[in-house]
């Protein structure tokens, strides 16, 4: 695998382990996360591939019992250091889960609150923020006319989008898609995997999915997982045209899983 | 065979079901019907005083027995700023409980804390008024009523509220009990609806960079205003309506007064000590208006709550 030459490292986990209490629920993960590439984490439900996600912008300190060991580099400084700002990291770091979540309140303010965090706009600059991540998330002939109106409003595909628009409206470096599209229809998945092949101009994703095809549409590189162990990672093609590693292919073809 | 079996079966369990709808439905409306009645008899009851006193009774502060003599504007006044006290302190220590027992506590602490909260609530409200009159009002009166008479007592505006002789007893130290009488309450269920809001919202804000305060603020208090409000309702009609604690604390005197400091009644409180010694029809009959006008108050505050809630919905942008 010469991956790392193919594009710059963005994210590199070193020696990665993970804790739930007592569970190891990730054992000794080492993969380079290319910049502006994506990334798709595949797997069987419980193999790990979505807490190794939430690894990277330190999700799981929200939890008290959770843990994880070894070294996390973003752009080669270690992110698990406790003595690194986690707001400033997760300005760095957007994120999107598997069930839209808007907050209640309006769509320009959905979108004007992680902003609001980290930099002091004019109504003016506020406004072409807004506009841009709209446009950024392709959600912006649907909502112009109502900015004002409730997030919860929109459909289902829309506020997915509009969570995207959240998330890239922060300028991040990396976003994360934890399954973002298990909880939609065909037509808004369609829609968000077209965004994520325009958003991956600026942004590195790195995106958990259990639907093989859609990793195999829309990633670089994919890493299949099995019980907390990285099995394969390589690119995209290779890893669903010719897996090094029968445990791989048994997954993919469907065999098992 | 079978299927006549089943018809059998279908039958019995769509009369049981219409039973127990019909059962319901009587529920329901007997609690309306019970409403109405003690609605219609409290007015009924105070009619007597209606005729004899007009509005007149709602702005006027005598109370007088001897002379037929009756008004009902201090244990208004009373109640309303002793309720408005138990607030403005119960909700922000309300809202910081619940903070802590959802967000901020270690898992070991949760239950227990928890718990003690709600044996807090369980308390009977006699040994509040005990408590408040044995030991809270001899401090207050030595430690707290000196420095609040010449620190706050002398401020332009708010400084007349806080004036007056140190006695302990009082609005203000009626307002105190209160608020720690309501406390429970208001935090149990603001814990509750806290605890119901889905983590990945919370994990979104979070994920955005905010910290537990602005998640708290601006994401987890605008989606659970409904029950958060509900809990301050629970609180203030209990405020509103504590006979017991009350009484022992505010000192039942009808007399008006714009210091906190001073004695003062209440309409619950009122109604506790005088009914056992009311002679006269019209005596009976202005207690009774008492109790008319605290239901009444109860009204208009929950109504309130409901159009607050209804305009914070038009502000959010549900109805466009």
């Amino acid at each position: 695998m010469n991956l790392e030459n193919t594009a710059k490292p963005k994210i590199v986990a070193k020696d990665l382990n993970f804790y739930y209490g007592n569970d190891r629920a990730l054992k000794d993960i080492n993969l380079s996360i290319s910049e502006k590439m994506v990334t798709a984490f595949i797997g069987p439900s419980g193999c790990g591939k979505s807490t190794l996600l939430r690894t990277f912008n330190r999700m799981y300190q929200l939890y008290p019992k959770q843990k994880a060991t070894g070294q996390i580099l973003l752009d080669g400084e270690n992110i698990l250091d406790k003595s690194r700002d986690l707001n400033m990291l997760r300005a760095k770091i957007g994120m999107v889960f598997q069930k839209p979540t808007p907050f209640p309140m309006s769509i320009y303010d959905n979108i004007a609150f992680g902003v609001k965090l980290y930099e002091n706009l004019s109504k003016n600059d506020m406004d072409e923020r807004v506009e841009w991540a709209l446009r950024k998330a392709a959600l912006w002939t649907e909502a112009r006319d109502k900015l004002k109106h409730s997030g919860t409003s929109l459909s289902g595909g829309q506020q997915q989008r509009l969570c995207i628009a959240r998330a890239i409206a922060v300028k991040p470096q990396v976003l994360l898609l934890d399954e973002p599209t298990s909880a939609l229809d065909p037509i808004s998945t369609a829609h968000i995997e077209k965004l994520i092949d325009e958003l991956k101009e600026d942004f590195t994703i790195v995106i958990v999915t259990h639907n093989m095809q859609q990793a195999a549409r829309v990633s670089d590189f994919t890493a299949y997982m099995y019980l907390g162990d990285l099995i394969e990672f390589g690119d995209t093609s290779t890893v669903f045209t010719n897996p090094k590693r029968k445990e791989t292919e048994d997954y993919i073809t469907g065999r098992f899983g | 065979m079978t299927t006549a079996l089943r018809e059998a079966d279908h039958k019995k369990h769509s009369l049981l079901d219409s039973l127990f709808r019909n059962l319901t439905r009587a529920a329901a409306f007997g609690v309306l019907l019970l409403l109405a009645a003690i609605i219609v008899s409290l007015i009924m009851g105070s009619m007597p005083a209606i005729h004899a006193f007009g509005f007149g009774f709602l702005s006027s502060p005598d109370w007088d027995p001897v002379n037929n003599k009756f008004g009902a504007l201090v244990p208004i006044a009373g109640t309303l700023a002793t309720s408005a006290i138990a607030l403005i302190i119960a909700i922000p220590v309300s809202f910081g409980i619940a903070i802590f027992l959802t967000e901020l506590s270690p898992g070991f602490l949760r239950r227990p804390l928890g718990v003690a909260i709600e044996l807090l609530a369980g308390i009977p409200s006699i040994i509040y008024g005990m408590w408040g009159l044995f030991v809270f009002v001899p401090m207050f009166a030595d430690n707290v009523e000196p420095w609040l008479n010449s620190h706050i007592g002398v401020l332009p505006l708010i400084g007349p509220f806080f004036s007056g002789p140190p006695m302990g007893i009082g609005v203000l130290t009626a307002g105190i009990i209160l608020a720690v009488m309501v406390i429970p309450f208001i935090a149990s269920v603001m814990r509750d609806v806290f605890e119901v809001v889905p983590p990945l919202l919370k994990e979104s804000a979070y994920g955005l960079g905010s910290t537990t305060w602005e998640v708290m603020w601006k994401i987890v208090l605008p989606f659970t205003k409904i029950g958060v409000v509900g809990g301050i309702m629970l609180g203030l009609g209990r405020a509103l309506g504590e006979t017991m604690a009350v009484t022992f604390v505010i000192g039942n005197s009808h007399e008006l007064s714009q210091s906190l400091l001073m004695p003062g009644n209440s309409i619950a409180s009122a109604l506790a000590n005088e009914f056992t010694e009311a002679y006269g029809e019209l005596y009976t009959s202005a207690l009774i208006e008492l109790g008319l006008i605290l239901f009444f108050i109860t009204f208009v505050v929950l109504s309130l709550a409901r159009y607050m809630l209804y305009k914070l919905g038009l502000q959010e942008g549900k109805a466009s």
